[in-house]
Parts: structure tokens; C-alpha cells; sequence
């Protein structure tokens, strides 16, 4: 109950006419729950329901999991298909990880997204500050032609860069696999938006004292704007942690794969491994998986605000 | 912030005006001075792709080495008689239709259900959204292992409860479901987050206007709720119908394609014929029949809203 209700809302009467009415309303004092009647049978009615997709939807990180702890004999027997023969092992996980290239890839991973968030975060958020606060011939030219790119989907590029790093010569380089995508017209867009909405007269104090362009967007709207930049970052790191169709294109050395195409090389390199196949999934999956529990309310704003293209 | 709020002798209007004439007239504006680094990313990785690969379509560019010529109309007129080409097509805007509906369902039935504030909030969004964060490389892997016809978790459990198990990723009428139901699972939390912030922004005042006069959960679900939920819907609906026209990743591993093309993408085909059968000319006109594609679905939903707002 926010104190604006309060204001608004005449007192309660303590009778209430209609019993639904009364007790509706009980539903709503009970806070959160605002959409389901209180009662016990409604209540275990929404659990059943709810508990079937879950159930569901954890089955193969279980079965994943599961298999991962499994010797290789034991993942392949056909008649002792849930608790294994020999009991849990760390064989699959063991074998993984001495074989090297996980941990690499994953570092690759991570080098590669951390470096896209970088790069686009601070090339949008410099031109969302050019498109909202700044005059300049052809801005708006710009801005339209921004805006009309959201439609272009990458995967219909995948040609041209391809040609366009051979002829820099940098197929198999760092630089092939990240500079393509940190081109982020929706980012820019979301952040023009965002800058949008920053009231003009915070700047003013700033101007007045002889602050420059470069000053206002470093000490007055970046700051205001960390929420959003985190919203944004973190969308961009995802997106970019789990791309595979350009990184997969434009690597073919092993040394410089991301995570998502280098474990598939392996799937088809080593054959039929089920439990190290498992195992080295479930390693793969660890890092963001981790992130997500810790920061889940972070993340959950994040997609949220960015998601929807700042709407 | 606690910037003072606003000078008070500031004269309100003028200050553009009144901005130093010096930094206006600077030889680059300070304004194309912060949107230059995007501008030059842009122009080269987006406008210049853009334009080499209209005009690469022109030709019969090839990654195995001769000098290109230039060929006219020539490839999109064979597109235009590629049965493969045309199969491609129509998986896409099957797999489109086919997911787009269960991906949008279903996250919004689970967004209701969660919403409704049961016990273990964090469980219940760890479990629809965690798989969202899994490396498509895992997917691969985890599907095609849960899907694998002798040793799977799904055929395991089907001749458990005494039914025959499914081919699921070799047989042809099947496999396109199966890649649908992998999906399903891998992203819905995605939108599901979208529905779960769409309903916590809900204004609390029109569930207490409906509680009082009388409106039980189902009349507040069908009469607040979901009215409410309207807009968003029909936005998260057009985000996954342009995502599902864009897939590749999963299919590719986890059927390349196959069993005969049965499942095979625009995406993969052109990715097929640029980098598996070299023909980056071909390749290139491809790209622009998938660029048609998505254009025309998004001009039709563009005129869909439109027509629902007036």
C-alpha cells in the first residue's frame, strides 16, 4: 500500500455490502497477490499448475547433470538408464578439463563478450548523447538511417564480413569476431531514448560553469544513466556470450573459438562421449548459470528494460 | 544527483542561442564528434556489407579463386527456381508459426502463474529462465543427447509408460517439432521475463477498483489482467516472430539441416551455399530473399498494429 492510495482512496467502510466484495478485497491486502483468490484450493490448483512446466523445464539440466556424473559405460547402458552401475564418478568432468581447450574457450568467451559490451556500450552511449542533446548537419539523416538498420538481421551479412576479413586479412583473428557485432543500432536507439528522458536542467548548472559537451555527457549523463547502461551491458554480454553463427563463420582455429562453437567442434571430434559430453556442457553452462543466481535481479531489469527495445 | 536543480538567473529560452558561437562553429561539430565512432563502425560493418553484398549478388563471386564477373539478374533468377531455395523458405515460415505461438503462450501462462505471488518466486524463474542463458553449443549437445533414439531421456521415458519412442531428430515429419520443443524450452524465459514485468506494472489501483466492486481472480484476470497485458503481447509477438524467421543455430546443430533439408532454415541454406559450397555470389542474392522476407513479415505487422490502434 503505497501512501498515494491512501491519499486518493476514501476510508474503508468496516462493512463491507457484499460478502465477494469483501472478500476481494482481502485478496488485495494480502499484497503481492493481486490476481488469485486467497483460497487454499486456488492456491494449490496455481501450484500444480506451475509445477508441471517446472518440472518440465528442470528435467534436462537434471538428466544433464545426471549423465555428467556418469562413467561412460554407465551413460550408454540402455537397461540402467537413471542410477548408474557403477556409482558417480568425475571421470567425464576430469577428462574435460585435462584435455585444456574448455578453460580456453571459455576465457575466449569471455574476452570476446567483455570486449563487444565495452565497445558498444561506450560507442552508443556516446552517439544516444549525439542523437538526443546535440545539433549537427545530417543528425537527423543519421538517426533515421539508425533506426531503419534495426531491421537488417546480421545473419544476412555473414557473406560480405566474411569477404571483408579476408581482404583485411583478419579471419582468425579477435578482432573479425568482435568488431562486426558491435555494431548495436537498437542500443543506440534505446540509449537516445534513455537520454531522452533526462530533464534539461540538470545540464544547465553544468553549461553555466563553462562545461562543455564532453563534460556534461561524462559527469551529468553518464552517471544519471547507470541503471540503463547496466541494463544495456548486461543485455549486450549475453547476446554476445551466446553468438554463434558469426563467431562460428569467422573462426576456424580452435585456439580462437568461443565457447558455443568450440564444444560443438569437440561433439564431432570425439564421437559418442555421452558423459563428457554432458560434463563439459554442464561446465559451459556453469558461468552464466552462476551469474543468474547471484544477480538474477539484475538481469531480470535488464532484459526487461532492453528486451523490448527500450519500450 | 544533487546537482542543484537550476540555476536562478538563467534566461530560460536563449540558451541556445546564447551557446558560445566559437564550439558551434568548430570545423566538426562536437555533436558528429560522439556519434562518430558509432558512425564508423556502422559504415563499415553495416552499410558497406550492406552494398558489397547487393552487389556481390550481381555476380558469380566464388570463395575458390577466379576474378568475379559480373552476371545481372542471373542469380535471383535461379533463386527463384531453386526448389531447395523454396524448401528452405518454407521451413522457415512454418518454424516461424509453429513456435511463435507456444512461445508466446506459454510464457504468458507462466508469467500468470508466477505472478499470482506462490512461494519459491526465485525457483520457479531460475527454472524458465536459466535455460535462456545456455550457449546454443549446450543446446546442442543437451538436445541432441535428451533426443538421442536408444539412450534418450525422452524415449527412455516414452517406453517407460509402454509407448514406442520417437526417431526425433532423423525422421522427417517429426524433426521440426522436435527442433520446435527444444526452442521452446531454450527461450521462452525470455519473454516470460518480458510478460513478469509487463504484470508487475500493472497499477495496483485497478485491481483494488475491480476487488471493490466485487470482481473475483478469474473476473480480474479476464477484465484487468489481461487488457492490460494487451500491448505487450502483441509487442512480444512481433519480437518472436522476427526472432523465429532468423533461426539457424540450433537446427544446424542439431539436424544440419536434415533429414533432407526437412528442417533446413533460409539462414542455413545460405550459409550452405556461401561457406560449404562456396558460391559467395548465390550466397549473396540469398541474403537478399531472406532480407525480403523479413521486411515484408515486418511491413505486415506494421500494418497490423496500425489498423488495430485506429
Amino acid at each position: 500500500m503505497t501512501s498515494a492510495d491512501l491519499r486518493t482512496r476514501p476510508a474503508r467502510p468496516m462493512v463491507s455490502p457484499l460478502p465477494a466484495a469483501r472478500r476481494a478485497r482481502r485478496d488485495v491486502q494480502r499484497g503481492p497477490n493481486l490476481t488469485l483468490g486467497p483460497t487454499r484450493t486456488a492456491r494449490t490448483l496455481a501450484l500444480a499448475a506451475l509445477a508441471v512446466p517446472a518440472v518440465l523445464w528442470l528435467l534436462p539440466m537434471a538428466w544433464a547433470v545426471l549423465t555428467a556424473f556418469k562413467s561412460e559405460q554407465d551413460a550408454s547402458d540402455p537397461v540402467h538408464w537413471v542410477w548408474p552401475q557403477a556409482g558417480f564418478t568425475l571421470d567425464g568432468f576430469r577428462t574435460v578439463i585435462e584435455r585444456g581447450d574448455l578453460p580456453l574457450w571459455m576465457w575466449n568467451s569471455f574476452f570476446v563478450s567483455a570486449a563487444v559490451t565495452l565497445v558498444t556500450v561506450a560507442v552508443s552511449a556516446a552517439a544516444g548523447y549525439a542523437f538526443s542533446r546535440t545539433v549537427f548537419r545530417g543528425r537527423r539523416v543519421l538517426f533515421a538511417l539508425t533506426i531503419a538498420s534495426v531491421l537488417v538481421p546480421p545473419q544476412m551479412l555473414i557473406v560480405p564480413w566474411f569477404q571483408q576479413m579476408l581482404t583485411l586479412n583478419l579471419v582468425d583473428t579477435y578482432a573479425a569476431v568482435i568488431l562486426p557485432q558491435t555494431v548495436a543500432p537498437v542500443m543506440v536507439f534505446i540509449l537516445k531514448k534513455h537520454f531522452d528522458t533526462i530533464p534539461r536542467e540538470l545540464e544547465e548548472a553544468a553549461r553555466l560553469d563553462g562545461a562543455g559537451h564532453a563534460r556534461i555527457f561524462w559527469s551529468v549523463m553518464l552517471p544519471l544513466s547507470r541503471p540503463m547502461l547496466a541494463a544495456v551491458s548486461i543485455f549486450v554480454f549475453i547476446g554476445a556470450w551466446n553468438n554463434f553463427l558469426w563467431p562460428f563463420v569467422s573462426t576456424s582455429d580452435p585456439a580462437l573459438m568461443t565457447l558455443p562453437v568450440g564444444i560443438t567442434a569437440v561433439k564431432d571430434a570425439y564421437g559418442v562421449n555421452y558423459a563428457q559430453t554432458m560434463a563439459s556442457s554442464v561446465l559451459a553452462a556453469l558461468p552464466l548459470v552462476l551469474v543468474f543466481v547471484f544477480f538474477q535481479r539484475h538481469i531480470v531489469k535488464s532484459v526487461a528494460t532492453t528486451g523490448l527495445g527500450g519500450q | 544527483m544533487s546537482t542543484p536543480l537550476a540555476a536562478p538567473d538563467r534566461a530560460p529560452a536563449g540558451d541556445r542561442v546564447t551557446r558560445p558561437v566559437a564550439t558551434a562553429r568548430r570545423l566538426v561539430p562536437p555533436g558528429l564528434l560522439f556519434a562518430l565512432p558509432f558512425l564508423v563502425l556502422f559504415a563499415l560493418f553495416m552499410v558497406w556489407p550492406l552494398v558489397h553484398g547487393a552487389w556481390m549478388s550481381l555476380t558469380d563471386t566464388s570463395l575458390s579463386a577466379h576474378d568475379p564477373s559480373f552476371v545481372g539478374l542471373d542469380n535471383y533468377a535461379e533463386a527463384l527456381g531453386d526448389a531447395d531455395m523454396w524448401q528452405a523458405v518454407g521451413n522457415t515460415v512454418w518454424f516461424t508459426a509453429v513456435s511463435t505461438v507456444p512461445l508466446v503462450a506459454v510464457a504468458l501462462a507462466m508469467a500468470l502463474l508466477v505472478h499470482t505471488g506462490l512461494p519459491g518466486q526465485w525457483v520457479w524463474r531460475l527454472a524458465f529462465f536459466a535455460p535462456y542463458l545456455l550457449p546454443v553449443g549446450v543446446i546442442g549437445l543437451l538436445w541432441g543427447w535428451l533426443y538421442q533414439p536408444d539412450l534418450g531421456l525422452y524415449n527412455h521415458l516414452l517406453q517407460a509408460a509402454g509407448l514406442d519412442g520417437f526417431a526425433w531428430l532423423s525422421d522427417k515429419d517429426v524433426a521440426l517439432y522436435a527442433i520446435v520443443v527444444a526452442t521452446l524450452w531454450w527461450t521462452v524465459g525470455f519473454n516470460f521475463l518480458l510478460f513478469l514485468a509487463a504484470l508487475q506494472a500493472v497499477p495496483d489501483h485497478l485491481y483494488e477498483a475491480a476487488a471493490l466492486d466485487g470482481a473475483g481472480a478469474w473476473r480480474r484476470l479476464w477484465h484487468v489482467t489481461l487488457p492490460q497485458l494487451r500491448r505487450i503481447t502483441g509487442v512480444v509477438t512481433v519480437l518472436q516472430i522476427l526472432a523465429s524467421l532468423k533461426v539457424f543455430d540450433q537446427v544446424y546443430l542439431l539436424t544440419k539441416g536434415g533429414p533432407d533439408g526437412a528442417t533446413r532454415p533460409v539462414v542455413e541454406y545460405l550459409y550452405d551455399v556461401g561457406f560449404t559450397g562456396y558460391r559467395l555470389g548465390y550466397a549473396s542474392a540469398i541474403s537478399y530473399v531472406f532480407f525480403a522476407l523479413v521486411v515484408l513479415v515486418s511491413a505486415a505487422q506494421f500494418a497490423a498494429f496500425r489498423r488495430r490502434e485506429k
